[in-house]
């Protein structure tokens, strides 16, 4: 479907599942890779991937069926790919974390349960968006998912870790917003200096590790330094 | 080398460039002039690489002090342009001497001037670009509107020209306070109901007070949608035109964020997005459908608008 004269939109399906979304990053590697004369950039979503191209150079109807060439080839792209692991350290509750005890309640938990199941889990970056650098984060258990806030608010500090329904996502910066927060971490998300301005990238797996607030500062310490690197851990 | 200081900042002054492109899959939006002709037409009055910055001049323009001598060009709405307090005209090469204040009057037309300086503006590039992004603080004056007491910088290298350019008046566009865009529907046209397109196609939008550099909200007759108007977030564009469950559709615009929850009716083709980055509140908008093939060679035509300039700017050149 076109996106106006110069992108158009491929999309696989109407859900929000891991399966949907391997499938768009897939198509993104496969049309990066393939390097089409007049191709733009790549927008991979949920469950869509944009993608823009120069009308001058490839036609709609050429770049359509060299989509639906690699799309056939779909596959290959799938397993091939070796996903980056991302470990978040985060501090949860207390002033970093002020809808834990919410988040607890609603599900009649403690929120040492919250903590383990957020932190147990393993979730994809469906995509990037809403500020520069904020990653979408699925699947959330359903053990802990949570409404957003009814009314948002103003400011959520920088690295705030938010849940929202069945996502979780970090705020690369100060931002008004709705998500409920349950935690903060001391990493930078989002930085237009480096050569690839977000942490994260869709499709990264990304784990999170509680951590104590000295432990906090001490990151804080090594994040200015350079000397962080949440891809080392595993 | 310091070319202005800033007197007054004016309501919101911006270092804006073509955009920052091929990070939209990290979050960050493509910024870049609102009205992208009139930039590329200010930055060849003054023989400007495309890729150079200018400034977007809103509505109450500022006032700036030449440090030095140069060439400017001044193009987009006409707000009444000055040098030393006599008007201007614009869509031409500009002599300054140093110690010469440039400033603007009432908007005549329009919403955004821009104004050139020869060599661009010398502010560092974030990510490719220099246009200012101020909801994430890049680009620009440390990611920021003009404040008074700035400084401006130039480029050494750029050495002012022995010769005076013009824009023909048949290629100067009209900023009226109708602007009349082409759109491509889709790609969520499956959301609304027929009335809901013919709706969207038959009536004006006025543009509410909602409207600055990442959309403008519009006021107008709702837009039917068939169940919902949430849908799964997926990627935007400058020039899309979503419509929340409400039905009063918001026109993303350059500083836009990537992802967007809400049903996109349909596109602004790329060749009359200058005229909507034109619109101020109380203007009204008309949306016309065309195709895409059609979009296309509206496109070619836009492009070969720019070659025809250049031709005959250079041939004044001479």
């Amino acid at each position: 479907m076109p996106l106006g004269d110069q992108a158009l939109v491929v999309e696989f399906g109407n859900v929000i599942s891991p399966e949907v979304n391997s499938r768009v990053h897939a198509l993104h590697d496969a049309v990066s890779k393939a390097k089409l004369w007049g191709v733009g950039e790549c927008v991979p979503t949920y469950r869509s991937l944009l993608i823009t191209y120069d009308p001058i150079k490839i036609s709609y109807e050429n770049l359509v069926s060299a989509i639906n060439n690699l799309e056939k080839s779909l596959d290959r792209y799938i397993s091939k790919s070796a996903r980056r692991k991302a470990v978040i350290p985060v501090v949860y509750g207390g002033e970093f974390g002020p809808d834990l005890p919410f988040v607890s309640q609603y599900h009649s938990l403690e929120e040492n349960d919250v903590v383990r199941i957020h932190s147990e889990h393993e979730y994809m970056v469906y995509m990037i968006g809403f500020i520069a650098g904020f990653p979408y984060l699925g699947e959330l258990p359903d053990e802990i998912a949570t409404p957003r806030l009814e009314s948002p608010r103003i400011r959520v500090p920088e690295g705030s870790v938010g849940i929202a329904e069945k996502q979780t996502g970090i705020y690369p910066r100060e931002a008004p917003g709705g998500w409920r927060i349950i935690g903060r971490t001391p990493i930078r998300l989002f930085d237009p200096s480096w050569q690839q301005p977000a942490l994260l990238q869709p499709s990264d797996l990304v784990k999170f590790k509680p951590v104590s607030t000295t432990e906090f500062q001490q990151i804080c310490v090594a994040v200015s330094q350079g000397n962080f690197d949440p891809f080392a851990e595993e | 080398m310091k070319l202005f200081r800033v007197v007054k900042p004016g309501f919101f002054t911006t270092v804006q460039d073509l955009g920052r492109h091929g990070f939209l899959r990290y979050g960050v939006p493509l910024s870049g002039a609102m009205d992208e002709f009139s930039l590329r037409l200010a930055n060849m009055l003054v023989q400007n690489n495309p890729k150079d910055a200018c400034f977007e001049i809103t509505l109450n323009g500022p006032e700036l002090e030449a440090l030095g001598d140069t060439d400017i060009a001044i193009t987009g709405g006409d707000i009444s342009p000055k040098v030393n307090g006599q008007e201007v005209d614009m869509w031409k090469t500009l002599k300054i001497s140093e110690g010469d204040i440039i400033s603007f009057g009432k908007v005549r037309s329009g919403c955004r001037a821009y104004l050139s300086v020869r060599g661009g503006v010398n502010v560092p590039s974030v990510l490719g670009s220099r246009s200012t992004y101020v909801r994430c603080e890049i680009g620009g004056i440390q990611g920021r509107q003009l404040k008074a007491g700035d400084f401006i910088e130039g480029f050494d290298s750029a050495k002012p020209l022995d010769f005076k350019l013009s824009l023909p008046e048949v290629f100067i566009p009209e900023f009226t306070d109708e602007a009349h865009v082409e759109v491509v529907l889709g790609p969520q046209l499956w959301c609304f109901t027929e009335k809901g397109v013919e709706t969207f196609l038959s009536n004006a939008y006025t543009v509410s007070l909602e409207a600055d550099r990442m959309g403008y909200r519009l006021e107008g007759p709702t837009i039917e949608h068939k169940a919902y108007g949430d849908m799964i977030s997926d990627a935007i564009l400058p020039g899309a035109v979503q419509v929340p469950p409400n039905g009063r559709p918001i026109v993303t615009m350059q500083d836009a964020q990537t992802t967007g929850g809400y049903a996109k009716i349909a596109a602004v083709v790329t060749s009359d997005l200058y005229v909507l980055g034109q619109a101020e509140p109380r203007d009204r908008v008309f949306f016309h459908s065309v195709s895409l093939q059609k979009a296309h060679s509206r496109y070619l035509e836009y492009k070969k608008r720019f070659e025809i300039i250049e031709g005959e700017l250079q041939r004044q050149a001479c």
